[in-house]
């Protein structure tokens, strides 16, 4: 069965090695699919964010190398290898060189435990999308690192705003995912979508089509796209202001690996979105079930990208001031909010009201924060009481 | 002892001495995440996944982050001229017996020390969730309002003043 091409495959594979290296090799097999998957992903989407961006700025985009400029990401990969590594004279060396690492292999770690098709989630963690967190927490690290050793202003100011940012933000995050996980019972990532199998009529069970797992979902995506350093909120690299921020200083192939790092972190960050709202591997609907599970996962995956590209493309960079009451006064409440509406839907009897009630109060706690959010965004000079 | 836990606990040791020894601050505070990273993988090793995965986002997403924020703000990043540990180390020699002796007797006098190793003991997130909701949810309401303490004191500390408190307060 087409499903399961991988599935048999690996197994295949794997029955051709001796016995007692058969953890190892199935370990290797996974790991060496799953680079090469998402890293010609990488490829594909810097040719489909860039012939996007043209798109929407009214200019062509890449269009010299290859069939529609689709080998541009070969011939960058090749400049990017050829060019010189520079690393600055006063740079902290060891730090320098150990912070794009840091920032790669995580993200790569967090992808491992995102179901991709039926049968295929790598590691079946028992606390998989706790995992996923903590997966994340080194990337703070990483950028905190590659901003100190550079010994360059920027790159600390930039590294100083993606921390603040990224820490800001986790907090969203992590609380827009709690009703999901709650709903489902468990915070294994394949429990998760075993959840949201099946279908009512035509229409999917998925998380996204009740009024919390909506506003959870908005909420998870751009808290997501915030930890991921990506438009509207890219202040920590902001060319126009701090150069690019925490990889100034970074040239050649290191800074490959942090744009790699970077969107691989946007690609487990929306592999997240899916599984814990739309229905991970599953079709939307009934008699589309027979195309493979894996081809809807990174269909919805693209589509979650080119949201990514077209948001980059139309809206402005946010202020630091913004930035911050965003998180605090819009995001925090607004998840906290959520998380009480998915528990009264869970309590509350099926039927029209539960859908009222649920998305009277979702809309209306929507529209009061964002109303106060409004009328408190005047920038004045701080002062502070006792921190002075 | 497999070889795992022999290079765990190695790369974790390692970390702690660095961390204690380096010269560089921010380098201390690097080897210390580091250390919480192994103690994290230590803890997973033993089948404990929540505890190892709190630990990473606790220690290594927070903890860290926090030590080395405080760094940055409070000293200029030059490197000292001399070593940074107190040369007095019989004191510190002395605190370290003491608070070894302490430890030792109390696990050596605990009735939880099992005899022989058991069948692996297993704390499911499930259990783990059952056991603070049903057993032990004073204490973790307890924790609850000690935090939102903190927070409330983290907020206050940040507040901007008013107009009229301005002129008394301020300096």
């Amino acid at each position: 069965m087409i499903d399961q091409i991988f599935v048999e495959l690996k197994h295949w594979l794997m029955g051709l090695a001796p016995g007692q290296f058969e953890p190892i090799v199935s370990g290797l097999l996974s790991v060496a699919a799953l680079i090469l998957v998402f890293a010609s992903l990488f490829a594909l989407t810097t040719v489909l964010e860039r012939k996007g961006l043209g798109r929407i700025q009214n200019r062509y985009g890449p269009n010299r190398v290859g069939p529609f400029g689709l080998l541009q990401p070969a011939a960058d990969g090749l400049k990017t290898l050829t060019k010189e590594d520079i690393v600055p004279y006063s740079a902290d060396g060891m730090v320098h060189f150990l912070a794009p690492l840091v920032l790669l292999v995580p993200a790569f770690l967090a992808l491992a435990v995102l179901p991709m098709g039926r049968n295929m989630t790598m590691v079946e963690l028992d606390a998989g999308v706790l995992f996923f967190f903590a997966a994340g927490a080194a990337t703070e690290l990483s950028v905190f690192m590659a901003g100190w050793s550079s010994r360059n202003k920027y790159s600390l100011l930039g590294a100083m705003r993606a921390i603040a940012q990224m820490i800001s933000y986790e907090v969203p995050l992590i609380l827009a995912a709690v009703p999901a996980i709650m709903t489902a019972g468990s915070l294994s990532t394949d429990a998760v979508v075993a959840a949201q199998a099946g279908y009512s009529g035509w229409l999917p069970h998925w998380y996204v089509l009740t009024p919390w797992g909506l506003a959870g979902f908005g909420l998870f995506m751009i808290a997501g796209a915030a930890e991921s350093n990506r438009a509207p909120f890219d202040l920590p690299e902001g060319e126009s202001e701090i150069i690019a921020g925490y990889y100034t200083e970074y040239s050649g192939f290191k800074f490959a690996l942090f744009f790699l790092g970077e969107y691989i972190g946007m690609f487990a960050v929306s592999g997240l979105a899916i599984t814990l709202f739309l229905g991970g591997w599953q079709a939307p609907v009934p008699f589309l079930q027979w195309i493979p599970s894996y081809l809807w996962f990174f269909a919805k995956l693209l589509g979650l990208i080119l949201v990514f590209i077209w948001v980059r493309g139309t809206l402005p960079r946010l202020r630091m001031d913004q930035l911050m009451a965003f998180a605090w006064k819009f995001m925090l409440p607004m998840a906290l909010v959520d998380l009480f509406v998915a528990g009264l839907w869970r309590f509350i009897p099926g039927g029209l009201a539960r859908w009222l009630i649920c998305l009277v109060l979702v809309a209306g706690s929507y529209v009061l924060l964002a109303r106060g959010l409004a009328s408190n965004s005047g920038v004045h000079k701080r002062s502070y009481r006792y921190a002075e | 002892m497999t070889a795992v836990f022999i290079i765990l606990s190695l790369v974790t040791v390692a970390s702690a001495i660095a961390a204690m020894t380096l010269r560089n601050l921010v380098h201390c505070a690097l080897s210390l995440a580091v250390t919480f990273a192994g103690l994290a993988a230590l803890y997973l090793q033993l089948n404990a996944q929540f505890v190892g995965f709190a630990q990473i986002l606790v220690y290594v997403g927070a903890v860290a982050i926090l030590i080395v924020f405080a760094i940055l703000l409070t000293r200029g990043s030059e490197p000292p001229a001399e070593a940074i540990f107190s040369s007095k180390w019989f004191v510190g020699v002395a605190v370290a017996s003491v608070v070894f002796a302490v430890i030792a007797a109390a696990v050596l006098s605990s009735r939880a020390l099992p005899s022989e190793s058991a069948s692996m003991p297993s704390a499911s997130v499930r259990q783990l969730g059952d056991e603070l909701m049903t057993r032990y949810i004073l204490p973790l309401e307890v924790l609850g309002l000690l935090l939102t303490a903190a927070l409330i004191g983290a907020v206050i500390l940040a507040l901007r003043e008013t107009a009229n408190e301005q002129s008394g307060g301020a300096k």
